[in-house]
């Protein structure tokens, strides 16, 4: 934990209110985004319970299995899901662009994409565990499912495992977006329970944040927001309704479990609302459309994928497919841990307080210096800041700036509260700077060891040439092929 | 385990004679090697092995500086062997590389050499085409397996050498979703490597010669609890001894202590802090300064020689301990790094902030065994830990927590054992810090 | 040891566990702790006698789908578990025999039950031959800061090739090879207390106490499905772990001497069955032992609510986390925190660092935000 995240926790404590760790917001809010909070049943790995979705706060829809261990009812609930998140998802789809690439044919992008928005990470991982056990189904032979089944087994996995990839915005925990803006005067253990979180970001009106975080504690007064429920709601209310339900298979046995379902279900839903405004009401970053158009980008591919009728994706990554996911995740990583920075003052702030970058005023310019005679004639700018941050950049370090995105600094030297930097890139490529290129005496900025631009990792090997030291190649037929006949019990 | 009555250089020379013998059998080899246990002599002795069969061969390593430190000691003890060197765009070869090597940053480029050397990441863009009968793979263990995916394509056979008890590779995303698999991109070259070839033979260099006999059996003990290695000069062949005349202070007695001992505990009273903890830090200064104060000479079976500053290393966990350090002022010509940068490397003393000093709560990275064997394995003469006192109690606070993945072998050492291991040798070489002034 | 008594008053000591043992290495810098678990004080109790009752409630559901895949695995003396057992150990078909510990008549004691499985596993270690056997319902025994805790395996111990390995059946799925993590580690935490106690009974048998191996047999539902999957688990880190705070338990005396004598965390019931013990006064003693709070507690503590609003009513940094905490370089309570940060406060001896990068960060927060 940084210095800096904790004097805004300390500072929580004593106002009784979450403090902003973030000017702006970084993750998309869409328009139209999906919330989704799906419940489980307790001791069991994939045995959804209920589901509550929908795009409009006043109109949830409430899917609910009146006894999860019953492998019929789950299936119909799995196609009852598909009818509400299918379609939301293939509307996306319709809208499209044509984007244009150097060196490759231009290729079609939705102009919108799907944001499915749960309670927490926990829902995030139970969302890839229903897509695990849904996509592999067959809609003919032993144990066929309706066909929607194991389109929506697709779509939860790609989005449960695209929630995974820094930046992403098609998936998001409520949890954890709200973390990334402020901080609580209580744990990040305690963060993890959004009615406790949001508590502290908004207090209802006469309680302070620590009181509201205090009573969200309560499961009496907030109900735990899944994908687990309150193991005491579980045995004096659910167990009974259940085992009626059980002995009657009856409407109203059915509709005993559906309500009490909803009493845990409905304050989770307006939470998650609540949640989705207070990050509503943060302006967007300047990074989030071009990290959103990354995710448009990955969306129409894998909805192309599966019109193609590719199959579905395999249980584990094979040895290309683990690294090449890594370096993707990594890259993913560092440009927004850099875009971060550079869109938000306050997450530079955590970054000047490890002397990874600094803020002062420019106290000399030489925007014409050049290195080098003749055709190697060189520009190379000189500034001098002095600053009041404790730098820690070696000599040599490369820099870049919030106030000139693209543009490229070398440490000279670092003395006395002043640092000389030399411009080693975005600067023009003429004789003399192009104006406005160089900071001039007295202007205020700030300089970080963070780069936005990243090589392109190097190439992998196909699948089917993975070297023997990493098992050669896989086999043809992979574990997948039987898992349409997997129980489900 | 060392076998007692064989001299050193019989038995690690057995060793090196087993791993070539080795090479022509199997698709792979393996060697671990402790600190100092003669690595980089075993890729030069292989790679000359190699070359004197005709068959070219490709070495592979993970810094640029470990390639040059490579090249300046294949032409040294190989001369006549043709070098080429792959290297990046930008790469400017230091003055120690020039003439020994050809250099070009495509293949082609570089004519027909015996051995061509490369960074790990500089080989994963020569990709394609040529296939090469030999590899020798360097710092495997520090290697990340998705670096040797995409380069185990070029090379029929290979040998990888490396130290296991060092830092572990790491990444900044979370790799929990790969964790269990063989492949696990996460894991080292060799992890996988031998995963996926269990027959594969491990050979373990049984000698260092670096690490002097006060600290072998330590390092061993705490950080390759079931291989061992033992040290190559016996006690008392290595001397540390000042030629200025010394004072009675706390630093001047640490110092002492650790030519004597080839140890020493400099112990700051108990206190929590933050990381760049001022008194520590102006501890490891002072004690650098010192150390060269006091003019040290080195004896052992190179001979006699005056400790300068480029013999003396400075390690701590963290870099902003490092900027620290350097900002409260040691003698020019020092190292002063982080455990992850001076891995590989090797000083006559080095004067050590404990990655666990001045702490309330160890995390897993405080606690990481790699870190700890790294920063006190670098020296041929003396180490001079700096900390502060309760970290005993520390260690016997700390919670047990954190998760276990299905198919994920366990890392051994364990960091808190090694960590208890270590600290109770040093309570044999304690001093206790002057009050502060 | 009468002083532990003391401590728990005229009740019998709450039996340890394996899980209960386990979790003493879940805050062992804690003394409050440690000093309730030595006297065997039943800290559940406590907490609701204090009005922080605990927040581990156990899901009907979750018990039920636990007892129904245990009974799945040992159904026809546990022929399921020897299929498994066979193709993970290597066990050749013919060979493996069942003995069910349990089978005794009448409603034996612990220690007569304990004595029965160490006479059969006695004679099964000095055998000769291979044949692989599950020892069913077997009962085991550890001293615990001397106090005899008995042990009941969920399951078994199984002898191949002269070595015994101990069997843990949980009801966690995995799915394709990965099983929640801090599941698989509270499993081996407790696999490593059976290995310990199995190993303890070995060796006062006079076998060599490392024929118990360290790798355990997690036996799980497979994927999302009843049948069971069976993994090898290296437990040895939670051994070494285990025998640490083992250790530290047997020094548990040296707090308790200084406690104030008399001290008692008396929950003997009153008439009406509620502990007698008026409320303020019980609270009293349970401050008296220092505790160290951690937010971990709220997952693995009896007393989390209660040591946290005494945490609180400190104003402690504790409350925000380990890190915060260690990233304010010792600083104890927010209020000495904030008033380094604004210069309130001047900084103790030790404390100009802390200070000056409180400081600073408030500079550049009020700079940024
Ligand atoms: S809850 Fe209290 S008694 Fe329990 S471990 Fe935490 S601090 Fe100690």
């Amino acid at each position: 934990m940084s210095t800096l995240a904790a004097l805004a926790r300390l500072r929580a404590v004593r106002t009784g209110t979450a403090q902003r760790l973030a000017t702006v917001r970084h993750c998309h809010l869409s328009d139209r985004p999906m919330v989704l909070i799906p419940l489980r049943m307790a001791g069991e790995a994939a045995a959804p319970l209920a589901v509550m979705a929908g795009t409009d706060p006043a109109r949830p829809r409430l899917l609910v299995v009146p006894q999860p261990r019953d492998r019929d009812l789950r299936f119909g609930f799995a196609a009852e899901l598909a009818g509400v998140l299918l379609p939301y998802i293939e509307g996306m789809q319709k809208a499209t662009e044509t984007v244009e690439r150097r060196g490759a044919e231009p290729y079609e992008r939705s102009v919108d994409a799907p944001q499915i928005i749960v309670p927490n990470a926990g829902s995030a991982a139970f969302v890839r565990m229903l897509g695990r056990s849904t996509r592999f189904r067959r809609a003919e032979g032993p144990y066929a499912v309706h066909p929607s089944v194991p389109t929506l087994g697709r779509w939860l996995t790609y989005l449960g495992q695209r929630a995974q990839h820094p930046g992403s915005s098609l998936l998001l925990a409520a949890t954890e977006a709200l973390s990334l803006h402020w901080a609580t005067g209580q744990s990040r253990l305690e963060d993890a329970n959004l009615a406790s979180l949001v508590g502290w970001i908004d207090p209802p009106a006469g309680m302070s944040g620590a009181q509201a975080a205090r009573e969200a504690e309560d499961p009496l007064v907030w109900p735990p927001a899944g994908p687990a429920t309150d193991p005491g709601f579980d045995n004096e209310v659910l167990a009974p309704a259940i085992r009626a339900y059980e002995e009657t298979r009856s409407e109203r046995a059915a509709a005993r479990v559906r309500e009490a379902v909803r009493s845990q279900l409905d304050p989770v839903w307006r939470l998650v609302w609540r949640a989705v405004g207070l990050l509503e009401a943060l302006p967007a970053a300047p990074g989030v459309a071009s990290r959103w158009e990354a995710d448009r980008g990955s969306f129409s591919a894998f909805a192309a994928q599966l019109a193609e009728g590719a199959p579905p994706q395999p249980k584990r990554d094979g040895a290309v497919g683990a690294a090449s996911r890594l370096a993707r995740m990594e890259r993913a990583r560092s440009s927004y841990d850099a875009q971060r920075a550079y869109d938000d003052a306050l997450v530079m702030a955590e970054y000047r307080l490890t002397g990874e970058a600094f803020a002062g005023t420019v106290v000399a310019a030489e925007p014409d210096r050049a290195e080098g005679e003749g055709r190697g004639r060189k520009l190379r700018p000189l500034v001098t800041v002095r600053t009041g941050d404790p730098v820690r950049v070696a000599p040599g370090t490369r820099l870049g700036t919030p106030q000139r995105r693209g543009q490229q600094a070398e440490v000279v030297s670092v003395a006395g509260g002043e640092v000389t930097l030399k411009i080693v890139k975005g600067m023009g490529r003429g004789a003399s700077a192009t104006p406005g290129a160089v900071p001039e005496v007295g202007e205020p900025v700030c300089y970080a060891a963070l780069l936005e631009e990243f090589q392109p990792p190097p190439a992998l090997p196909a699948p089917e040439d993975t070297p023997w030291t990493h098992g050669g190649p896989p086999p043809e037929n992979p574990p997948e092929a039987e898992s349409s006949e997997e129980e489900w019990s | 385990m060392s076998a007692p009555g064989v001299p050193a250089a019989e038995e690690a020379g057995a060793v090196v004679r087993a791993v070539l013998d080795d090479l022509p059998r199997h698709r792979g080899v393996v060697v671990d090697s402790p600190p100092g246990a003669g690595k980089s002599t075993l890729v030069v002795r292989a790679a000359g092995h190699l070359a004197a069969t005709g068959e070219p061969l490709m070495i592979i390593a993970q810094t640029n500086e470990q390639v040059d430190d490579l090249i300046v000691r294949l032409a040294a003890e190989q001369p006549g062997l043709a070098i080429g060197r792959l290297s990046a765009g930008d790469y400017s070869a230091p003055p120690r590389v020039a003439g020994k090597a050809a250099i070009a940053s495509k293949l082609p480029d570089l004519g027909e050499p015996a051995v061509v050397l490369a960074t790990a990441d500089k080989w994963a863009w020569a990709a394609g085409g040529r296939t090469w009968p030999w590899a020798i793979v360097d710092e495997a263990y520090q290697m990340r397996s998705d670096k040797l995916l995409r380069i185990a394509g070029m090379f029929e056979r290979a040998l990888f050498v490396g130290d296991p008890g060092q830092l572990d590779p790491f990444s900044v995303v979370d790799g929990e979703r790969w964790a269990g698999l063989s492949w696990d991109p996460l894991q080292s070259a060799v992890a996988v490597l031998l995963r996926h070839n269990p027959g594969l033979p491990v050979h373990r260099l049984p000698v260092s010669w670096r690490l002097p006999a006060s600290a072998a059996p330590v390092v061993s003990a705490a950080f390759y609890p079931f291989t061992g290695f033992r040290a190559g000069t016996g006690p008392g062949e290595r001397r540390l001894r000042f030629t200025a005349g010394g004072m009675r202070t706390a630093y001047d007695r640490a110092l002492e202590e650790a030519a004597a001992s080839g140890w020493a505990l400099y112990e700051l009273p108990e206190r929590h802090t933050v990381r760049t903890d001022a008194d520590a830090v102006r501890a490891v200064a002072v004690l650098a300064t010192r150390l060269l104060q006091l003019a040290p000479v080195a004896l052992s079976e190179r001979g006699e020689h005056a400790v300068g500053p480029e013999r003396v290393a400075i390690g701590a966990a963290h870099r902003d301990q490092v900027a620290a350090i350097l900002a409260a002022g040691v003698p020019p010509g020092v190292t002063v790094d982080t455990a992850n940068r001076l891995q590989g490397r090797e000083y006559d003393v080095t004067i050590v902030l404990h990655p666990l000093s001045g702490r309330r709560d160890a995390t897993a990275f405080h606690l990481e065994s790699g870190r700890l064997c790294v920063l006190t394995s670098r020296h041929r003469h003396a180490c001079v830990v700096v900390a502060r006192a309760g970290i005993p109690e520390l260690l016997d606070a700390h919670p047990t927590a954190g998760g276990v993945q299905l198919n994920v072998p366990v890392r051994f050492p364990d960091g808190w054992e090694a960590n208890q291991a270590v600290l109770a040798h040093l309570a044999e070489h304690r001093v206790a810090a002057a009050p502060l002034s | 040891m009468d002083r532990l008594d003391t401590l728990r008053g005229p009740v019998p000591p709450r039996p340890h566990d394996a899980r209960a043992i386990a979790a003493l290495a879940a805050n062992p810098g804690c003394e409050r702790r440690a000093v309730l678990d030595a006297a065997g004080v039943d800290k559940d109790a406590t907490a609701a006698h204090l009005g922080f009752p605990a927040p581990f409630g156990q899901s009907a559901f979750a018990i039920t789908r636990g007892n129904a895949f245990e009974a799945l695995v040992k159904e026809n003396g546990c022929a399921e578990l020897l299929r498994l057992l066979r193709d993970l150990l290597g066990l050749p078909v013919e060979s493996a025999g069942y003995t069910d510990l349990g089978d005794m008549a009448g409603d034996p004691p612990a220690h007569r039950r304990h004595e029965h499985t160490r006479r059969l596993i006695d004679r099964s270690a000095a055998e000769a031959d291979d044949d692989g056997t599950l020892y069913d319902h077997p009962l085991l025994r550890l001293e615990i800061a001397g106090h005899t805790a008995y042990l009941e395996p969920d399951v078994v111990a199984f002898r191949l090739g002269g070595a015994f390995h101990v069997v843990e059946v949980k009801s966690f799925a995995v799915v394709d090879g990965q099983a929640e993590p801090e599941k698989v580690a509270a499993a081996a935490r407790q696999a490593a207390v059976y290995v310990l106690a199995l190993r303890t009974m070995l060796e006062e048998l006079g076998h060599d106490p490392l024929r118990v191996s360290h790798e355990i047999v997690l036996v799980c539902p497979e994927n999302f499905a009843n049948r069971p999957v069976a993994t090898l688990v290296d437990v040895r880190r939670e051994l070494a772990v285990l025998r640490r705070q083992l250790a530290r338990m047997t020094r548990v005396g040296r707090i308790v001497d200084a406690l104030p004598p008399g001290l008692t965390f008396d929950l003997a019931p009153g008439p009406d069955g509620a502990p007698a013990r008026p409320v303020a006064e019980l609270r009293d003693a349970v401050r008296r032992v220092d505790a160290r709070y951690a937010p971990e507690c709220l997952s693995t503590c009896d007393l989390c609510f209660f040591c946290r609003d005494e945490a609180a009513g400190r104003g402690s940094t504790e409350l925000l986390g380990r890190q915060v905490r260690d990233a304010l370089g010792g600083v104890a309570t927010v209020d000495e925190a904030l008033g380094l940060a604004d210069g309130s406060i001047a900084p103790g001896e030790g404390q100009e660092e802390i200070a000056r990068l409180l400081r600073l960060a408030g500079r550049v927060y009020a700079e940024a935000g």
